[in-house]
């Protein structure tokens, strides 16, 4: 990987630590030790259950608003600041910057997720009192919420590259929204016919799946999830977060900055 | 050629090869989780929960309930399954999401109550759906026609049947046949009159594709049933007046039993057997039917409805 990649990667994360973007890990970990106390004091049975659905589908959340308010603002901050101008008018490509901040945000968004996973284990174990085999699992839940990090950096890097950053929060939020309910929209596409069919089918296939990367339940009712689903979302996620940086990419390399 | 437009040629080529992977790997996906949208179900299947986890978005909940509804039954049927273990609380939770949706009701008492492989096989439920319906949608006649069909058809209790299809008669632009309904129930009129009216209610006013295809597959079949019970009746008479059985429909035409060669609802000719039986051609095409049919037919897993219905 080129050094001038890892240098805005470098920046971009000291850049969202200098933000206090990592500050969201004490609401979380407020949020879980919270939550610990709580289920475990009123010892339902389902203590382990509602921390794990608790836990993940916190660190998804967090992690999807600081993924989508960050990455919309990654070009157009730089813009607006001029700082882009220094950054252009070294020998830097277009290209590099966008795949060095995509780089740097994912970073920062893997590092807090780090953090969480410490904490929802964490919790698991006040209530559990020791760790089962099927606690790992949760850890494939959490690798798929990275992947759904990815996925939505790059959309909102790819937004912020043509549009403003409200107009980009608003695209990003959309794709996430629709895309966690990818699954139904290629069932509603199948129940239809003719061209309505294919334009259907066509969108369906476009949006995000989202849908298949979240194991949330199925992990919390201790449901293995399979080899083949991990490498397909994997093989997924790379693929569709390099098909949005390359459409930035595209945007961005075309794009008049006077 | 310059940098950046090579650049823009690279990015153009990885965003189209991207675009058709991410499409092959959906498909593999989707492969591998048919039905994971069901999940949720085994998960929570409490609806009034669900209700509140809407957070106000009920009915468009409910219209994604319902295609999950439509979806699990429509495949495991094509599938030939004999279990629908899932489609009860499907559609106790889409109709709890949204009680307007009468689709719902319809769909249930059509589906739930037969037994397998034509139905989930649990009428108490599709009874308890369709009452669900009738408490908030009291003005919709067709989920009181819906009740009296399950309680007639699955169930046989003809009181009951005669007591919704009156009620529903009472109702303003209630189809005129409910009464004629509720009257062939009070008096336990013929069963295949009835089932015909019934049928052919259900052919008329339904809007769904599916529930129109099950019925026009029932009216074929009870017109069978009738057309053999009729030859076979026919082919006796001409062996009491002859002595001997008829080799074919053409001796009992010219015996004057008949006039020309009858067709089955599909247009195919009736084949009389050497022993008197009527057959039709080909059994397959025409599920439902109960008599007909060849000795030890075993019926397909998946039955056959014509794409005309």
């Amino acid at each position: 990987m080129s050094a001038r990649i890892v240098h805005i990667a470098a920046n971009t994360f000291r850049e969202a630590v200098r933000d206090r973007v990592l500050y969201n890990l004490i609401a979380f970990a407020v949020l879980m030790s919270g939550a610990a106390i709580l289920v475990g004091q009123i010892s339902i049975d389902i203590e382990r259950l509602v921390v794990v659905n608790l836990g993940l589908t916190a660190v998804s959340l967090f992690g999807m608003v600081i993924a989508i308010f960050i990455g919309i603002g990654l070009v157009s901050k730089e813009i607006e600041k001029r700082t882009l101008y220094t950054v252009l008018s070294r020998p830097v490509r277009r290209w590099e910057f966008i795949v060095g901040k995509f780089l740097g945000l994912a970073g920062t968004l893997v590092v807090n997720a780090f953090f969480m996973a410490i904490g929802v284990f964490a919790a698991l174990l006040y209530v559990s009192h020791s760790f089962q085999a099927t606690d790992g699992w949760v850890l494939v839940a959490l690798y798929f919420i990275v992947l759904q990090f990815f996925i939505i950096t790059a959309l909102a890097l790819l937004f912020s590259s043509f549009s403003s950053p409200l107009m980009a929060a608003v695209f990003a939020f959309a794709l996430f929204v629709i895309g966690s309910f990818a699954e139904d929209l290629r069932g509603f596409a199948a129940l239809t016919h003719g061209l309505t069919r294919w334009l259907a089918t066509g969108a369906a296939y476009l949006v995000p799946n989202f849908s298949a990367l979240n194991v949330i339940s199925s992990v919390a009712h201790e449901q293995p999830v399979s080899g083949h689903l991990i490498i397909l979302n994997t093989a997924y996620a790379l693929v569709y977060t390099t098909m949005a940086i390359s459409g930035a990419v595209l945007i961005f390399e075309r794009r008049n900055l006077k | 050629m310059t940098y950046s437009r090579r650049v823009t040629l690279a990015a153009g080529g990885l965003l189209l090869v991207c675009i058709v992977a991410s499409v092959l790997l959906l498909r593999g996906l989707d492969r591998m989780r048919s039905g994971a949208t069901l999940e949720e179900v085994l998960y929570i299947s409490s609806p009034k929960l669900l209700k509140r986890l809407s957070l106000g978005y009920d009915g468009l909940l409910a219209d994604i309930y319902w295609t999950r509804a439509v979806q699990y039954f429509g495949g495991k049927h094509h599938d030939g399954a004999e279990h629908f273990d899932l489609l009860a609380p499907l559609l106790e939770i889409t109709t709890t999401l949204d009680p307007h949706l009468t689709i719902a009701y319809e769909f249930g008492s059509n589906f739930l109550a037969p037994p397998p492989p034509n139905g989930a096989g649990v009428p108490e439920r599709a009874v308890k759906l369709d009452e669900f319906g009738i408490r908030h949608n009291p003005e919709e006649w067709r989920l009181y026609y819906d009740l009296g069909f399950i309680y007639y058809l699955d169930m046989h209790d003809y009181a009951n049947a005669s007591a919704a299809f009156a009620q529903g008669s009472r109702i303003p632009n209630a189809h005129p046949f409910l009464k004629l309904l509720a009257a062939l129930m009070a008096e336990h009129a013929g069963e295949l009159q009835t089932a015909r009216v019934l049928w052919t209610t259900t052919y008329q006013t339904t809007h769904d594709k599916s529930v129109r295809a099950n019925a026009a597959a029932h009216l074929r079949a009870l017109q069978v049933d009738q057309d053999v019970t009729t030859l076979e009746r026919l082919a006796g008479l001409y062996r009491q007046r002859t002595g001997r059985m008829p080799a074919d429909f053409a001796e009992m035409e010219r015996a004057g039993l008949l006039r020309g060669n009858p067709v089955d609802p599909l247009g195919y000719a009736y084949k009389l057997m050497p022993d008197g039986r009527v057959e039709v051609r080909d059994p397959d095409d025409l599920p439902f039917i109960e008599k007909g049919l060849p000795p030890g037919y075993v019926p397909p897993k998946r039955l056959k409805f014509l794409p005309t219905d």
